[in-house]
């Protein structure tokens, strides 16, 4: 069933730096419609990292800033996912492969463990209740699914309407959730890879600075088949990377343990 | 005896008159038609502006789609309901609650007076405009039926511990949306507050008699699930009647300009905006 690669040949980032829009304007200016920082900055520095767990690698891709990208982990597998220039959100949507009715669920995710944050043993329920993935290794304090992703739409309220035409991680699951016959009732609340988003006690809540570094990473096993969204957060008005995007690196192992969390 | 021998149907004549003599009975929950007949219309309501009044009974569901202004109010009578609320956009069900959004653009995790139940599309279906129970929750989500038969030993819809997951499938199911259209809920009348580490802290019921009023922003579909808060920690499945008022008067109106909820913070007043502007263009 699964192809195992020995020599993976890593997909590269083709749109390093982000080639952008632009239009002239009367006077001959050439103006970009891409919000100023969209591409990381020259000199920022990079940790390509590698697989958390032994194994074969099967898959080892690599999502440039503001892109998209989906795979399907199968059962057993590992994803490490390497947050490579450090504090990048990774938005990430998960779906049953064989069913996509059946998906990532964040209530069920926080009620199961009793607990809003996603830590190193969190098992990443469905709303079925049911695991799709269990959070193996993780090398940040925690992580987030309570902010939910960035939109064209709620940048509007957030930002004010200037920012309507910013690209936003809602639009890159509706265009790479359409590679799998996702559409708008399939997007749900979010798991945000790397991003930091506090509950104070009072109830106040937000975006806040991260906490990861270039090179951290976190690992996911599946435990069913399992159809993996990720939208490399293009958000340039909050914190979730760092106001500089950076790429990510999807890596899927064959592990060869039988890999237990630590947690 | 057997509840047989009270009937006498052994003829389609007397069938029917025995089924029709079932007729006017009342239940502690059902529906009061026409709602302005509620034996529990609220005391600062008209009964005759009425347009849906329940009792919905432990464990069940009901649903409804609002006119755009309408006001709606749950109560819980005995302190012990947990209305698991969901709300889209009855024009466009695509539209519906986003939690995600209705936590972060107010930049509160909360639910209380004022709090806009925001769709994912950058409009408020539904505002929050009063609160005298204080204890809500938009982390938890609803029941599933794995939870339940772990919590309860059983989540079948039609047993004792029915899931609110399976049952906002039925409602939604009733608008013609599929298992797929119903994303994560919130609940109201049974909170939890974040600890310092994570942890969720269960504050459960402020008591008996406390209501949640809200405004139909926009043409909503409500589907209302009356289950146990899945973090509820007594062992039983306990849950109690919800109460439900909704009525529409010349001023019953969705948020406007003119309201002072409208300016109370940036993000929400151009929430406000986006929505009067989709309803304007729609010749709402
Ligand atoms: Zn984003």
């Amino acid at each position: 069933m699964t192809t195992t690669i020995n020599n993976p040949v890593m997909r590269p980032v083709t749109t390093v730096p982000v080639p952008v829009t632009t239009y002239l304007t009367p006077d001959g200016q050439l103006v970009s419609s891409v919000p100023v920082g969209a591409s990381y900055a020259d000199g920022s520095p990079l940790e390509w990292g590698g697989p958390l767990v032994p194994g074969a690698v099967v898959l080892d891709e690599q999502v440039a800033p503001r892109a998209s990208w989906s795979g399907v982990v199968r059962a057993g597998q590992v994803l490490t996912i390497v947050d490579v220039g450090g504090n990048q959100s990774g938005d990430c949507l998960l779906y049953n492969a064989h069913d996509t009715d059946e998906r990532y669920s964040a209530p069920d995710t926080l009620a199961w463990q009793d607990n809003a944050y996603i830590r190193t043993g969190t098992v990443l329920r469905s709303n079925h209740g049911r695991a799709l993935m269990t959070v193996i290794e993780n090398e940040i304090d925690r992580q987030d699914t309570i902010g939910g992703a960035c939109s064209r739409e709620s940048n509007t309220l957030r930002y004010g309407h200037h920012v309507m035409y910013h690209h936003g991680c809602r639009e890159n699951f509706l265009t790479e959730g359409a590679k799998h016959g996702l559409g708008m009732r399939d997007i749900v609340s979010n798991i945000n890879w790397f991003m930091n988003v506090p509950v104070e006690e009072d109830g106040a809540l937000g975006i806040v600075d991260g906490m990861s570094a270039p090179g951290k990473r976190v690992a996911l096993r599946a435990e069913i088949d399992t159809l993996v969204l990720i939208s490399n957060c293009p958000q340039m008005n909050n914190p979730c990377n760092d106001f500089n995007p950076t790429p990510l690196r999807m890596i899927v192992s064959e592990p060869d343990v039988d890999y237990e969390a630590d947690a | 005896m057997a509840p047989a021998a009270d009937h006498s149907t052994d003829t389609v004549l007397n069938a029917r008159a025995d089924a029709r003599a079932q007729g006017g009975q009342v239940s502690d929950w059902m529906p009061y038609l026409p709602a302005s007949t509620s034996p529990f219309c609220p005391e600062d309501v008209d009964a005759a502006s009425l347009t849906w009044a329940e009792t919905v009974a432990p464990g069940s569901y009901t649903h409804k789609v609002l006119a755009r202004g309408t006001r709606f109010r749950l109560e819980d009578p005995t302190g012990e309901a947990c209305a698991h609320t969901l709300v889209y956009n009855a024009l466009e069900p695509t539209e519906r609650l986003n939690v995600a959004d209705t936590q972060k653009i107010p930049w509160q995790a909360y639910l209380g007076t004022g709090h806009p139940l925001l769709s994912g599309d950058g409009r408020v279906l539904a505002t929050i405009v009063g609160d005298t129970s204080g204890r809500h929750d938009a982390f938890c989500g609803t029941s599933t039926a794995a939870w339940n038969a772990l919590r309860y030993g059983t989540a079948l819809p039609e047993g004792p511990a029915p899931a609110g997951r399976d049952l906002f499938v039925k409602a939604a199911a009733k608008h013609g949306l599929g298992p797929a259209d119903v994303p994560p809920s919130v609940s109201f009348f049974q909170g939890v507050r974040v600890a310092e580490d994570g942890s969720f802290d269960w504050v459960g019921s402020s008591g008996a008699g406390t209501s949640v009023e809200l405004v139909a922003e926009l043409p909503l579909i409500v589907l209302i699930a009356n289950v146990p808060h899945p973090r509820d920690p007594r062992p039983e499945y306990i849950v109690g009647p919800l109460r439900v008022h909704a009525w529409r008067t010349p001023e019953t109106n969705p948020t406007t300009q003119a309201d002072e909820r409208f300016d109370a913070a940036p993000e929400v007043r151009r929430a406000y905006l986006n929505t009067l502007d989709y309803a304007e263009a729609r010749g709402l």
